[in-house]
């Protein structure tokens, strides 16, 4: 099946978000979300159980008002498209179970998708088809990567990837230390404007010589990222001052800490492209709202001669719609779709955009 | 009538039941030999379950609404309530263990009894019914110990036999290894229909909260 402008249904259940999205091409037509978050607040994170609970209880609703807001039926649909991972098992396996069932009664072609290439595949429903030479940065509360996307429906390359935390994750383990509640990335961004971010010198993670090596003899982990020390330092920082009875400068050690980690995203992501040749960066993932991040790497690429493209917010975290275009894209190049029979993967590599017959 | 049967609770499994006024045929069935392959084999089961039947959409569907472990469960019943939604049909709840107390009762049980199966964390899901296969008690988690004396229909029983001995629940041999299936559970459910008793909704039994504890920091205490 070949279609310039093929109608597709995208489902997305990673995390603690259940997405419907409807595109036609590249034209976006709904993006229904429904989020589990306000049921993790208490516990500072994500609960697994908890997010694959409330999958299971949102998908039809949402399902069925994506359909009525997109005015579309599910007969007129051309193929959908699921994300089978990286993610969470147990709320992927309900996204998946339910597309499967959709793709079963209707008897349209089922498409198993990987969720970060879905993040890069995005771009297309604002600003068209992506740019040649084109790097993706994605960061969000479940993953750091840097990518090199020399085809979005054939040939995507990891460059760099976090070792432990994503920097997301590291915001919200952050913001417990600190009392600031979940999730962590708005509330320090908010607060980090009001602190010093060089009023204490936080490690940058896997920026020594060797771990990060030359362009020509590269180390292990050059375009690589840790953040797990980095939260540990923010710990005993805040327990020095707890020990000598200080007050515990907030907005200081926020400014520092996110001082910290987009310093080390930015210059790890520029330095990854420019050895690469890639001269376009998209950036998406939840992180993708914080405003010092956004500051710094629009400043760096500029700098660098590289063009940074950022969907709206509402497409840089996790959705449908973004499963829905990678899809439709793969449609639209002829490969061939999944099938029912395929298992989720919680550790898809960006190589396997879409499963296998 | 054709209805589609689907259980999760133990093994994936679906099955398709013809029933007439005074009959229920079972069109065909299908029960995964693995406990972890729900999401894998349950949709192209179905598939395969339909197209044996020459394609033909159910008048209705029944899912096991457990007990049963989590995640399998729930690919059930994202199952069952995505077909239903498209195919525009009633989906209708199980109690999962009654399933195996259909099969019970076709051994004649004298009184009251009890169906066990494994809850895992060395604890089993229960119900107790009465002699026609009537739920009068659960179901309930707790450990073998607490259940009641008399005869045990299924495989937490096998799986506790000398522990339940202690407390005079007898494992019925023959039983030893039952699970709820899909057959069991969609006879259940026609005859529930055909006899106009009410079936349940598809909200899952899960028995248990998930396991998170707040942490201390989220109760207002600094490190």
């Amino acid at each position: 099946m070949s279609l310039s402008a093929p109608l597709v249904l995208g489902i997305e259940s990673s995390c603690d978000e259940t997405g419907v999205g409807i595109v036609r091409g590249t034209e976006l037509l709904v993006n229904a979300v429904a989020s589990s978050m306000e049921e993790h607040v208490r516990f500072g994170g994500v609960i697994p159980e908890i997010a694959s609970r409330a999958h299971l209880d949102a998908f039809v609703p949402t399902l069925e008002s994506a359909l009525k807001d997109a005015g579309v039926t599910l007969a007129e649909i051309d193929a959908i498209a699921v994300t089978s991972g990286p993610g969470l098992s147990g709320a992927l396996m309900v996204g998946v179970s339910a597309a499967k069932a959709l793709a079963l009664a209707t008897g349209k072609p089922l498409y198993a998708i990987n969720h970060l290439v879905a993040h890069v595949g995005v771009g297309i429903l604002d600003g068209g088809e992506l740019p040649e030479n084109l790097g993706a940065l994605l960061v969000s509360g479940g993953h750091t990567e840097i990518l090199q996307v020399n085809s979005l429906t054939s040939d995507v390359r990891l460059l760099g990837a976090t070792i432990d935390d994503a920097a997301g994750e590291a915001y919200d383990k952050v913001a417990r230390l600190l009392g600031l509640g979940y999730p962590g990335g708005p509330v320090i961004d908010r607060i980090a404007k009001e602190g010093d971010p060089k009023a204490i010198r936080f490690p940058r993670g896997l920026t020594l010589p060797k771990f990060v090596g030359t362009e020509e003899n590269p180390g292990r982990h050059r375009h690589d990222f840790s953040f797990s020390g980095l939260k540990t330092a923010v710990a005993r920082c805040v327990e020095q001052y707890q020990k000598r009875g200080e007050e515990v400068p907030v907005a200081d050690i926020a400014a520092s800490f996110q001082e910290a980690v987009v310093d080390v995203i930015t210059s790890k992501a520029v330095r990854a492209c420019r050895e690469n040749g890639l001269t376009n960066l998209l950036l998406g993932g939840g992180v993708a709202a914080n405003s010092r991040l956004r500051e710094l790497l629009a400043a760096r690429c500029a700098s660098a001669g590289i063009t940074l493209r950022v969907p709206p917010h509402s497409l840089c975290t996790d959705n449908g719609a973004m499963v829905a275009a990678l899809g439709a894209q793969l449609v639209d190049d002829g490969v061939l779709p999944t099938g029912l029979g395929f298992s989720t993967d919680s550790g898809q590599p960006v190589s396997l955009i879409s499963l296998a017959v | 009538m054709l209805v589609l049967a689907i259980d999760t609770s133990a093994n994936a499994s679906a099955a398709l039941l013809e029933s007439t006024d005074s009959t229920v045929t079972v069109a065909g069935s299908f029960t995964s030999s693995v406990g972890n392959d729900h999401s894998e084999v349950l949709s192209p089961a179905i598939e395969s379950l339909l197209a044996q039947a020459g394609g033909r959409i159910p008048d209705a569907i029944a899912v096991g609404v457990g007990p049963g472990p989590f995640t399998g469960l729930r690919v059930g019943l994202a199952t069952a309530r995505t077909l239903g939604f498209v195919w525009g049909i009633g989906v209708h709840g199980v109690m999962s263990l009654d399933a195996v107390a259909l099969d019970a009762v076709a051994q004649g049980p004298a009184g009251e009894f009890t169906v066990a199966i494994d809850a895992r964390r060395k604890e089993l899901y229960w119900a107790r019914y009465d002699n026609t296969g009537v739920l009068v008690g659960g179901p309930y988690v707790t450990v073998a110990e607490e259940l009641p004396a008399g005869p045990v229909y299924g495989a937490g029983g096998g799986l506790y036999a000398e522990r339940l001995a202690a407390v005079g629940a007898e494992v019925v041999p023959g039983f030893e290894s039952a699970h709820p299936g899909a057959v069991s559970l969609g006879t259940r459910a026609v005859r529930a229909l055909a006899s106009g008793q009410p079936l349940l909704g598809t909200e899952p039994l899960y028995l248990r909260e998930s396991d998170a504890k707040v942490p201390a920091v989220m109760k207002g205490k600094l490190l």
